[in-house]
């Protein structure tokens, strides 16, 4: 059987604003038999958008296809011309992108998006492909089938609006359908959903697909074979089962290793010390505060964490759980409406213009966009030398030393001292961001998704170097994440955020353990394993499917009952759930008892 | 070869700025005839070997009167500009970094002051207090002192919610050390393409009060008045008032095309 | 019409408001500022003391200020303006005879120049890069850069001094058919237009590039549709806003060229009214045409706003 799409030797060149021009697709060749979905995986940079794009003739703005050619069926793409393109393109290839928020058009309903290929190719009427476009809706699991067309994009959340924007490329029954990252923006909760009413689409309908990814498990559910790509080329084609089990190229096992992080710790030991950091019914929003001292838009509420020296604390929750708010708070830089933030013992005041120099110190944070996190106008020793000089005088060479030193720590070579934060990579950015930190000598160090903005090789050596750093310098942290992964790798104890409330803290041998909070076996049965079947398998059993977090539910009863699978009528929805200690750093806010979980 | 010739291109307007400014020290000292000395009795003569860029309509030398018109035009709307930009940029950099009420207060007062039309502003000003140097320099720095401040703001306020400054923050730095040394580095270049932008409008007021008769008032002359007591030559196309304008034309016009090859391409509003 | 929507555009109007009355206030205390004695500035040393003492009594001098700024708004509300301090006419008179021929010159500016810098805007932004976008580009960018009496001399020199197809100044005697409508009307609204055209052409091509980079279009492409598809159903709508903007921001920019094109051609208008004024320090005529072109500017501001309000989907849907 000869394949449906056949992409040889594909060239794509963009021009750059000094007129030169650079090859972002250097020769990529890949084949996809009919009924078949191809994987195509790589890091930012790699090409896989482009390539995607260029499967339906596109390029983007100052781009072409340079070289190679492009075949679906008996159409050579790469030869038609801009008519020809039209008629191709919506009819007999489709396209999700991977932003449905900023891809719908923020000024026309749903239903007039959806149903526009349709029109445009005339392959229905405006009335035929309505009832068409209801029943794709049902058949994607999209909640309100009949009415939801009728709204704007704004009106409808992130997961729906994926979903929305496959229906649109179904409309028209397309023989390929480009699938452009269309989970990456999503929650996992959401993103299992999604996943699942894709799979059912691609399956129904015998459609043959390009899915582009940066994440292995997604794509180890959907794909037949995988490609992966690195810098514009090809470093290995195989299927997926192949891959996965017996990858040949040694970027292809970098990025495995990557995707499943190793337990890095082996669980220390409760400490029996005093915790250095300790936080005690905190009560933070925005928006002021009311007549009985409550904040108007309420973020986090009655939070309780202690940190022992050397440990560490993962925070998880999806966005809206405010996690990042807590770490804010913690330094001072976001009002706190009630409770305490005590380091040491020693209660601290609520911002940072009440706090004295040393208390500032011992409580640094490193943010998760490293780009923006250092002044690109600073060179890195001045970036890295200016708390050494501000906390403990340093100045001339004993400063330099310092700042050596620490560059070394980090894992950086001494000549990036005199760059500047734009001549660094992603991943040296974050070691700088870091290094920074531990200038200041910090009794806790708050990381809030230092990862997260990382590609997943790179974000594995970060990684890495926090757990070395923890050993070699009892680093004490709060490590912030949406990913349970990265934190069951590398911290000790983790406390589950939703919707401002802890919903569970437990240590992290304990995770797989039985009797999780509902919510805490709903994320860790949302991430993709990386096993082919792992989707099919999975029930998420999730109510409201891809609701998000609605943080303005009223404060009675618990915020996660309606999406609990195991909520008590009556009970859940009137009654705050109550706070049970299952023994040492083990606690959960449910209505059940832990053994009925 | 091609490559050549668009750098020397490229080197032509910065020269030419070079050139206007320098003129506006030396400018009467190099100036082939004392600029308000009548020369020739054939007014609004043609271009010749003596009067390169011809005579005015009392027949004084034309290329004099413009090497001397520099002082008023390019200088002081240099003076205005640094005048108008530097109070933006002082009061942008305090209102970001002090928010709340003095933020609210500057910005609604300066809000309201960009919603008179800058001639309008000029034509009042000077109706009440008269033309001079002082009052046209002073007029045309508060005229163009809103925008300047409109734009630092908004730059500053974008990168004091960066997450670098967050950590300065964070650190426990002042506010001085913050807006000093994080923020200012990072708006430099937003504030200096303005300077060039805001010096293109307040040379192109200048111009056009001098032009009504209500900017600089004889016998000093700038090019806007230079063009207008020759305006009856017009009907002949007399150099004496094309030269003029071109002067005009090829300062603001040589401002627009270095601030775009320094910061890329702008969009314009005045 | 939701209630977000409504209340957004009484803040509007509120604002407006509030503006017109900070400009009246503006204009009142720079008028009223002058050090010394006005009267004394304004009619020279050699005015005889009878003739500045009734100067005096004329402007309500010997009134305290708080008072004059009272009375000053009221008759502002009540549309009394005052008389002309030069030749004693009622200033209400002066300018109606005038308004006429500056509404005119305006209105056909703007029905010339917004259609054709509209179309030049998007056929700039919808060509993005070619050699007609870099046309555009580079004679906007002139235009922009040189004073409006630069464009009008060089009009004049084209026109009149080398083609002779029209007269260099304005004769309003001589007005006898459409034809002679035509030629004196015809540089004073080219000029105009000119510097109108230029302003609004780069800020529509701006506007369009922005919502044609988005990614709404690219799945618009993507689905096949036509570039005339694209730009109506797509890019236009969601760039009403900013080009309701362009058209007030640029039609303001007329006020301004007004000023200098009624002068050069010697048109009878209000601008050319005010010139005349601000030259023999006519104060009642400049405090009112001033309040009047700030009227007419905020107006067009006003609408702008208004109108992307309206067309922004995200307040008109809640």
């Amino acid at each position: 059987m000869s394949a449906l799409i056949e992409v040889t030797d594909l060239h794509v060149t963009a021009r750059q604003a000094n007129g030169s021009d650079v090859e972002l697709v250097k020769g990529v060749s890949f084949a996809v038999a009919r009924g078949q979905v191809m994987g195509l995986i790589g890091e930012s940079g790699s090409g896989k958008t482009t390539i995607a794009l260029a499967v339906m003739g596109y390029t983007r703005f100052g781009c072409r296809i340079s070289g190679g050619r492009v075949r679906i069926g008996d159409t050579e793409v790469t030869a038609l011309d801009a008519p020809a393109l039209r008629k191709l393109r919506g009819r007999r290839v489709a396209y999700i992108a991977q932003s449905a928020a900023a891809a719908f058009n923020p000024s026309r309903t749903i239903m007039a998006q959806v149903i526009e290929s349709a029109l445009i190719h005339g392959i229905a009427s405006k009335a035929d492909a309505k009832v068409k476009a209801i029943a794709v809706f049902k058949s994607l699991a999209i909640p309100n089938p009949e009415t939801i067309g009728m709204r704007y994009p704004h009106q409808v959340s992130g997961g729906q609006l994926q979903r929305l924007m496959a229906a649109m490329a179904l409309i028209t029954d397309p023989e390929v359908v480009i699938f452009d990252e269309p989970t990456t923006a999503l929650d996992v909760t959401t993103q299992i959903d999604v996943l699942k009413s894709f799979k059912a689409a691609i399956r129904d309908r015998n459609t043959t697909g390009i899915y582009v990814t940066h994440d292995l498990a997604v794509i180890a559910q959907i794909a037949d074979s995988i490609t992966v790509l690195r810098g514009g080329e090809v470093r290995e084609t195989a299927t997926t089962a192949a891959l996965i089990h017996a990858p040949v190229d040694d970027y292809s096992r970098s990025l495995l290793a990557a995707a499943e992080p190793a337990l890095r710790l082996t669980g220390a030991a409760q400490s029996i010390e005093a915790p250095v950091l300790t936080v005690s019914g905190l009560i933070a929003g925005y928006g002021g505060l009311d007549s009985t001292g409550m904040p108007h838009i309420p973020v986090l509420r009655d939070i309780d964490l202690a940190i022992a020296p050397g440990r560490s604390l993962g925070v998880i929750g999806e966005s809206g759980s405010g996690k990042s708010t807590l770490a804010r708070v913690i330094a001072g830089l976001s009002p706190l409406a009630r409770g305490s933030v005590k380091l040491a013992g020693e209660i601290l005041p609520a911002t940072i213009a009440q706090r004295s120099k040393d208390q500032l110190r011992r409580i640094q944070i490193v943010f998760q966009m490293a780009d923006t996190a250092l002044n690109p106008r600073v060179s890195i020793e001045d970036i890295i030398g200016r708390p050494l000089t501000f906390y403990f005088g340093l100045t001339g060479e004993a400063r330099n030393k310092r700042v050596r030193e620490l560059l070394d720590l980090t894992h950086l070579p001494s000549s990036v001292g005199t760059r500047r934060p734009g001549d660094l990579s992603g991943g040296q950015k974050q070691r700088v961001n870091l290094a920074r930190a531990l200038a200041a000598k910090p009794d806790v160090l708050l990381c809030d998704e230092v990862t997260s903005a990382l590609d997943t090789v790179v974000a594995a050596a970060i990684l890495d170097l926090i757990v070395e750093l923890r050993r070699d310098i009892g680093l004490t942290t709060m490590f912030i994440s949406h990913d349970v992964k990265t934190v069951r790798a590398i911290c000790d104890d983790i406390l589950v955020l939703y919707a401002g409330r802890v919903a569970e803290l437990l240590p992290a041998n304990a995770i797989l353990a039985p009797h999780h909070h509902p919510y805490t076996q709903l994320l860790l049965a949302s991430v993709p394993e990386l096993k082919p079947g792992w989707l099919e398998q999975s029930h998420s059993r999730a109510r409201g499917s891809g609701e998000p977090i609605n943080p303005r539910r009223p404060a009675a009863g618990c915020a996660f009952e309606d999406r609990c699978p195991r909520r008590i009528t009556d009970t859940c929805d009137r009654v705050a759930p109550p706070l049970r200690a299952l023994g040492p750093g083990r606690v959960m806010v449910c209505h059940r008892q832990p053994e009925e979980l | 070869m091609r490559a050549m010739i668009r750098t020397i291109l490229r080197l032509v307007p910065p020269t030419l700025i070079l050139f206007w400014f320098a003129m506006v020290f030396v400018g009467p000292l190099i100036a082939p005839y004392d600029a308000n000395a009548i020369q020739d009795a054939d007014v609004f003569d043609g271009m010749s070997r003596k009067h390169p860029l011809g005579i005015d309509y009392l027949g004084r030398d034309m290329l004099s009167r413009i090497l001397t018109g520099a002082r008023y035009t390019a200088g002081i709307a240099m003076i205005a500009t640094m005048l108008s930009v530097g109070s933006g940029l002082l009061l942008g950099l305090a209102a970001s970094a002090a928010g709340g009420p003095l933020d609210m207060a500057l910005s609604r007062f300066l809000d309201a002051l960009i919603s008179i039309p800058s001639k309008l502003f000029g034509l009042v000003v000077v109706a009440a207090f008269g033309s001079s140097i002082p009052v046209l320099v002073a007029t045309l720095a508060v005229i163009y002192l809103p925008g300047c401040y409109r734009i630092v703001r908004s730059v500053a306020v974008n990168v004091a919610a960066l997450d670098f400054v967050t950590v300065a923050r964070a650190r426990g730095e002042n506010l001085g050390y913050v807006m000093l040394h994080e923020v200012l580095p990072n708006i430099l270049g937003p504030v200096l393409s303005d300077f060039g932008l805001r010096f293109i409008y307040v040379v192109l007021l200048l111009s056009s009060l001098s032009f009504l008769g209500l900017g600089v008032q004889p016998p000093a002359a700038d090019w806007g008045a230079l063009v207008r007591e020759n305006i009856s030559g017009l009907a002949y196309g007399a150099p004496a008032v094309i030269m003029p304008a071109l002067a005009i034309a090829s300062l603001t016009i040589s401002v627009n095309l270095t601030i775009d090859s320094i910061f890329g391409p702008q969009e314009r509003g005045h | 019409m939701n209630r977000l929507i409504g209340r957004l555009l009484f803040q509007r109007f509120l604002a407006a408001i509030a503006t017109l009355w900070f400009v009246a206030t503006c204009v009142f205390v720079i008028t009223t500022l002058l050090p010394g004695d006005v009267a004394q500035e304004l009619l020279g040393q050699s005015a005889t003391p009878e003739a500045v003492a009734g100067l005096r009594t004329a402007l309500g001098l010997d009134v305290p200020l708080l008072q004059r700024y009272g009375t000053w708004l009221g008759n502002l509300l009540t549309g009394n303006l005052g008389k002309s301090l030069v030749n004693g006419m009622p200033v209400a008179s002066l300018i109606g005879s005038r308004l006429g021929n500056s509404l005119l010159l305006a209105g056909v500016t703007a029905a010339i120049a917004v259609p054709i810098a509209l179309l030049l805007g998007i056929a700039a932004a919808v060509t993005r890069g070619s050699l007609l976008d870099r046309t555009i580009g580079a004679g906007t960018i002139l235009i922009v850069s040189v004073p409006e009496f630069l464009v009008a001399s060089a009009a004049v020199l084209l026109f009149a001094v080398h083609l002779k197809w029209l007269p260099a100044l304005s004769q309003f005697g001589r007005i006898n058919s459409a034809l002679d409508f035509a030629r004196v009307f015809a540089l004073p609204v080219l000029t105009l237009s000119c510097v109108v055209i230029a302003q609004m052409a780069r800020m529509t091509r701006a506007a369009l590039i922005d919502a044609l980079s988005s990614s709404y279009v690219e799945t618009a492409v993507l689905k096949g549709a036509s570039p005339s598809r694209i730009i109506l159903h797509h890019a236009l709508p969601n760039t009403i806003g900013p080009i309701a903007n362009a058209i007030a921001f640029s039609l303001s920019f007329l006020l301004g060229g007004v000023i200098i094109v009624e002068t050069i051609f010697n048109y009878p208008g209000i601008a050319k009214l005010m010139v005349d004024g601000v030259a023999t320090r006519d104060l009642p005529l400049v405090q009112a045409c001033a309040m009047l072109f700030c009227g007419a500017y905020l107006i067009l501001v006003t609408c702008a706003d208004i109108a992307a309000i309206v067309a922004n989907p995200r307040l008109r849907v809640q």
